[in-house]
């Protein structure tokens, strides 16, 4: 290793808050070496963030250094005056920010800000500035670089936002680089090649980089060496390929066990299920399960869930140099058996979310046919359409908006029941404790309201909304991606236990075929509105046809 | 140890000491209650409104007798302790003259936020949730309403209503107050029909009544609470400032504005004539705002 | 552009319109009767005179017919005639126009520099106490009476100091306590909106970037954020301009001064509806053309609203609330 350019001793840092201090960093101690590339992994809360911005000399006004030391070439920032910290900013010591899309100034040009960057590092007079301008952006790996230097944030993608940031963040040929989460406001297969990218940028100029990642397969693929940080503490570190193999902190075992692109092979399912509800599909109450539906003519049962030749337009602003209309959905079919789970995978703006509403019946489709159970519910309205909603249900993305905020867990789990007037109110309560035991939460939460919940219990009371009334298919919309990596394995485990255990067939939805590839036994990809490929999962990840599900497979971090 | 350990899901999180599970009305007093300790500014606010609505509602308490006692031998006299105020040119209390007027300037004022909290309210809940044509035509009638500066719509309809009345002052008032509210709610009940957990209670059969009474209604109406108080500062001002200029109470029935006006040719030489009931009257709004501004930062955003 | 610009013109027409007729359907639901306040306290005249009056005025015709002339009437800027005073409505507010026009201008430009400087000030300042003073005085300035203002400056200034005159009328230093009055609404608003609007942009990404690049203090608030900041302000334009003429009326009251104020507090005492009328209407058309002024001025200012007018080449025509409702 080469001599280290940054050394941070017993880093920590402190937030005031009104009626006591958090520690957010205590006693962080670790080095940089020129031209290396260091990852710090952790969950929301570990701090890295923190120890990023600490580096930056740009802590809010809440916080502050209180102890330790930041070596920088020689020097110690820590304590330097916000004077001294302008003159390292941006020349010594540059940021590629977590979220392209708030991070551009919205009303000044791509070029301007590029420029002012040059400029306050002085390695641009008025003269050359324009030049090194669009050299810097076509550096970034931005096209057309003459053209988005005039353009607004607000016209350029997510991705090129990205780049106009690094380009930024190269300006003025820093000796050292902090990628705060650089990509994970972004869709899969960019994050791939901004990844690549800066990657390809610091090992060409000889600079270091920090690289703070929530991602401990991201880290292992692209760092020198990796640190894993949990609450505010460093627990880990070393070189990527022997925390892997051969973790030493207990937690590092956890996040690597969690983290579902690193392992190999699909996680054995191992939660323990409490006794078994009763009642019929859409009434818990009803005497007895059902009998197991009919078999077809060629012995086989017919889907829970079948599409066909599903299309949905959207209308858009009326414009004279653009279809009046954009296609979200464009012929999509499949179909769901009973007791499965079919992942549905695509990137934002993909349709998927789309096809989940169209199922539900929350929205009408332009064109193709639903069926639930061999029946044609397409044009259901009314009392029919209601009662179609006790077989199906749904668990939202975003378990902090799903919930009602006014009303306790039990009468959210009981929602659906008091919709429908189904059962007393003593056996409602009784469902909702059953239920409420099913998702693994102690009775206590049951006279809880959500804010008093973290991320993953609310997901697990939205689950248990989702079953109260046995429904026969539960579409989950992106049910893990708002919740940390440890979290999303309990509740990917929580939902495959509760499919064995009562025969729910799942529509699950996600951005990420890592995801899908634990809990799903068929996949469709989405690409634009339309199913490029679909078959049972390992196939598809064995032998994907499509160029799309190749691309999207590869940009799975650690799968090199 | 696995990663259900470490994430600690589940029971291990108790509730702290300081939030009761028992929901309901008690818990959200008392919870108010440990705020204004924690705000002096708030809670001195909160005094001042409780006891300005206590003079409204028993005068006699606070300044007993009649207020409009002439007393011939103390004409213009400066504040004392005999009188906080001082006293008029006809040797009036005017402490017991502005206690006095608290009853016709505040139930003017409530009244005003009555008329304009009810049917902003009513409008606005209309135009978010059944949308499309009642929308458009409750909304063009909000941009109309908003167009005519707000005194000016309160002084027309006050030119239709009479003058003589502090309540019909109210009631214009409370009519040019409808617009804004109407918005503050339009926008409150599109943000929440929006919200997840509206989409999973139609996931869950809820029918549309029940979506808009256990759902939508209970969770826009967190800021119009905030505006309560707002308007009703507000409205102390449209209040005094009609009756400043002459419309609502007439002399010699006291009201805030109509003191202030009746003071205002003393000005050189009796300067607490004006200015003192005046004050009064801007305290009031102040502690109004602020303690609108305290439950804002409780509640308002989560 | 243009499409957006007979669009909004449009909506601005429409709005006027309906101002008018609101204002007539309230102020000629009037129980009391025009003619008799036009025949004046003249207890001489006779029913039959009365009526012949009324005959003039058009008072006997049905309502839709008074209506429909009165609004061809204004179409043609005609807005009738004062019942006390006989004088044509429109040359009767041309006339009171001029000194309410220099207070409230004064007033504005002196409440925009007050609430600007007061932002700027209480957000770069490194004193926390500073701070906390400045951004004390918004809610202040919101919560005072205007009136309370006037009397309070003129108790100062001209009775205790003696050094501007009380009564506002006559040169420039009769302008000033007048104006001064008038700005501390616009500069209370100005101040708080911009205040919190700063607040709220200094919290965003792209502060920590600029920072990042090496931006001092100066730069970052004044080139980044109060550009930001600024464009929320703007909308309160509207609503400012507004309330200059309801201020108008409570500062001429207080300092004795002629002007529009003066006109609609004795219109509204007497019951002088066409007056009364139009003073709403010019309130209404005030609002309106500002309004529109912001909304074209947002377009040079904001790209993000001229990026999305361009390439979804639609006039945002919302008079009949269509368009951007997703």
């Amino acid at each position: 290793m080469s001599a280290a350019l940054l050394e941070v001793e017993d880093l920590a840092v402190r937030y005031r808050t009104r009626r006591s201090a958090v520690r957010a960093v205590e006693a962080a101690t670790f080095t940089v070496g020129e031209g290396e590339t260091v990852a710090i992994v952790g969950e929301s809360g570990s701090g890295k963030s923190t120890t990023a911005y600490a580096l930056l000399g740009l802590l809010p006004r809440s916080a502050a250094v209180t102890g330790g030391r930041i070596g920088f070439a020689g020097r110690d920032l820590a304590g330097l005056p916000e004077r001294g910290w302008r003159e390292l900013r941006g020349r010594q010591i540059a940021l590629i920010p977590q979220d392209p899309g708030t991070s551009l100034n919205p009303v000044q040009r791509i070029g301007a800000q590029v420029a002012e960057a040059l400029r306050l590092s002085g390695n641009a007079d008025r003269g050359t500035v324009r030049a090194r301008t669009l050299e810097l952006l076509a550096d970034a790996g931005l096209p057309d670089p003459e053209v988005r230097a005039r353009q607004y944030p607000s016209q350029l993608s997510g991705g090129m936002r990205q780049r106009a940031l690094i380009a930024i963040a190269i300006a003025a040929r820093p000796r050292l680089i902090v990628a705060d989460e650089p990509t994970s406001a972004l869709d899969v297969t960019v994050q791939r090649r901004i990844l690549d990218h800066i990657g390809g940028l610091v090992r060409e100029s000889g600079t270091s980089l920090l690289l703070i990642t929530h991602d401990l397969g991201v880290a292992a693929e692209r760092a020198d060496r990796v640190l894993v940080m949990r609450a505010g503490a460093i627990v880990e570190q070393g070189a990527p390929g022997d925390v892997l193999a051969a973790p030493r902190d207990p937690y590092t075992r956890a996040l690597i066990d969690a983290a579902p692109g690193l392992a190999r092979t699909p996680r054995p399912r191992r939660l323990e299920l409490a006794a078994l509800p009763g009642g019929a599909p859409g009434d818990p109450f009803a005497d007895a399960r059902p009998a197991p539906a009919p078999a077809g003519d060629d012995g086989t049962a017919p889907p829970v869930v079948a599409v066909e030749d599903l299309t949905k337009d959207f209308r858009l602003p009326r414009s004279a140099d653009r279809p009046g209309t954009l296609r979200a959905v464009d012929g999509v079919s499949l179909a769901i058996a009973r007791g499965r789970t079919y992942g549905l995978v695509g990137e934002s703006g993909s349709g998927k979310s789309t096809i989940a509403r169209l199922i539900l019946r929350l929205a009408d489709p332009t064109s193709g046919r639903i069926l639930l159970g061999g029946e044609d519910v397409t044009a259901a309205r009314g009392a029919r359409q209601r009662l179609l909603r006790r077989r199906m249900q749904i668990v939202h993305q975003n378990p902090f908006a799903s919930l009602d905020p006014r009303r306790s867990v039990e009468q959210i789990v009981t929602d659906p029941l008091a919709s429908f007037g189904l059962g007393s109110r003593a056996r409602r309560r009784h469902r909702a404790k059953e239920l409420i035991d099913l998702v693994a939460l102690p009775a206590a939460v049951l006279g809880r309201r959500p804010a008093e919940l973290s991320g993953g219990q609310r997901q697990r009371v939205a689950i248990a909304r989702a079953l109260v009334l046995n429904p026969e298919l539960v579409v989950c919309d992106e049910p893990v991606s708002a919740l940390d990596v440890s979290v999303q394995a309990q509740i990917l485990d929580l939902l495959a236990a509760l499919q064995s255990e009562l025969g729910v067939s799942y529509l699950f939805i996600s951005h990420d075929l890592a995801v899908v590839r634990h809990i799903a036994d068929e996949v469709g990809v989405l690409h634009r509105g339309r199913l490029v490929e679909s078959g049972p999962t390992e196939q598809i990840f064995a032998a994907a046809r499509h160029a799309y599900t190749r691309e999207l497979l590869d940009a799975i971090p650690g799968r090199r | 140890m696995s990663v259900t350990d470490l994430a600690r899901p589940a029971g291990e999180r108790r509730p702290g000491p300081g939030t009761a599970r028992r929901p309901g009305l008690p818990r959200a007093v008392l919870r108010s209650l440990a705020v204004l300790l924690r705000h002096p500014g708030a809670a001195l606010s909160a005094l001042w409104i409780v006891l300005v609505v206590a003079a409204a509602v028993a005068p006699s308490l606070f300044a007993p007798g009649d207020p409009l006692a002439i007393d011939p031998a103390a004409r213009l006299q400066g504040p004392s302790l005999d009188h906080l105020f001082g006293t008029d040119r006809l040797g009036r209390d005017l402490f017991g003259e502005t206690v006095h007027g608290t009853g016709r300037t505040l139930p003017a004022a409530a009244l005003a936020t009555v008329v304009g909290l009810g049917a902003g309210t009513l409008l606005g809940l209309l135009a978010g949730f059944l949308r499309a044509a009642t929308d458009l035509v409750i909304m063009r009638l909000i941009d109309v309403l908003l167009s005519i500066p707000g005194l000016l719509l309160a002084l027309m309809l006050v030119a239709v209503l009479g003058e003589g009345d502090t309540l019909d002052v109210g009631i214009a008032i409370g009519v040019a107050a409808v617009a804004s509210t109407a918005r503050v709610m339009r926008a409150e009940v599109l943000r929440v029909s929006e919200s997840g957990f509206v989409e999973a209670a139609r996931t869950g059969g809820a029918r549309w009544t029940r979506v808009v009474l256990r759902h939508v209604l209970p969770n826009s109406l967190g800021p119009v609470w905030v505006l309560t108080l707002l308007l009703f500062g507000e409205a102390i001002l449209g209040v005094t400032t009609l009756s400043f200029l002459g419309f609502g109470a007439q002399p010699p029935t006291p009201e805030w504005g109509a003191l202030v006006s009746s003071g205002r040719d003393f000005l050189g030489s009796a300067w607490w004539l004006s200015l003192l009931p005046g004050a009064v009257v801007a305290l009031t709004v102040l502690a109004a705002n602020r303690v609108s501004h305290a439950v804002e930062e409780r509640t308002g955003r989560r | 552009m243009a499409r957006f610009l007979v669009g909004r013109v449009l909506q601005g027409v429409f709005v006027l319109w309906a101002a008018y007729t609101l204002s007539f359907a309230v102020l000629y639901a009037l129980p009391s009767d025009p003619a008799a306040i036009a025949a004046g306290a003249n207890n001489s005249v006779t029913p039959e005179q009365l009526a012949e009056l009324r005959h003039e005025m058009g008072l006997d015709r049905p309502l839709a017919g008074q209506y429909l002339a009165k609004l061809g009437g204004a179409l043609h800027g005609d807005l009738g005639t004062s019942l006390q005073s006989g004088e044509p409505v429109t040359s009767l507010i041309g006339a009171a126009l001029p000194p309410t026009l220099a207070v409230a201008g004064l007033g504005l430009v002196l409440g925009a520099l007050l609430g600007t400087g007061l932002a700027v000030l209480a957000t770069v300042t490194p004193y926390r106490w500073l701070r906390q003073a400045l951004l004390g005085l918004p809610p202040l300035g919101v919560a005072i009476p205007s009136f309370v203002v006037g009397l309070l400056l003129l108790q100062w200034f001209a009775f205790a100091w003696n050094v501007l005159p009380a009564i506002g009328e006559g040169g420039w230093r009769g302008l000033v306590l007048p104006a001064a009055t008038i700005a501390v609404q616009p500069a209370a608003l100005i101040g708080q909106v911009l205040a919190r609007s700063m607040e709220g942009e200094l919290g965003k990404d792209y502060v920590d970037v600029a920072r990042a690049k090496g931006a001092g203090p100066f730069r970052v608030n004044v080139r980044h954020v109060l550009r930001n900041a600024a464009l929320p302000t703007l909308t309160l334009a509207g609503l400012l301009v507004g309330g200059l003429l309801t201020g108008a009326i409570v500062v001429e009251a207080v300092f004795s001064r002629n002007g529009l104020g003066r006109i609609t507090q004795g219109a509204v005492a007497a019951e002088d509806l066409p007056v009364v009328q139009g003073v709403v209407l010019l309130g209404a058309a005030v609002f309106v053309t500002v309004n529109l002024a912001v909304d074209l001025l947002y377009q040079v200012l904001d790209p993000r609203l001229a990026i999305e007018r361009r390439t979804a080449g639609t006039a945002r025509f919302t008079l009949f609330g269509l368009a951007g409702r997703g």
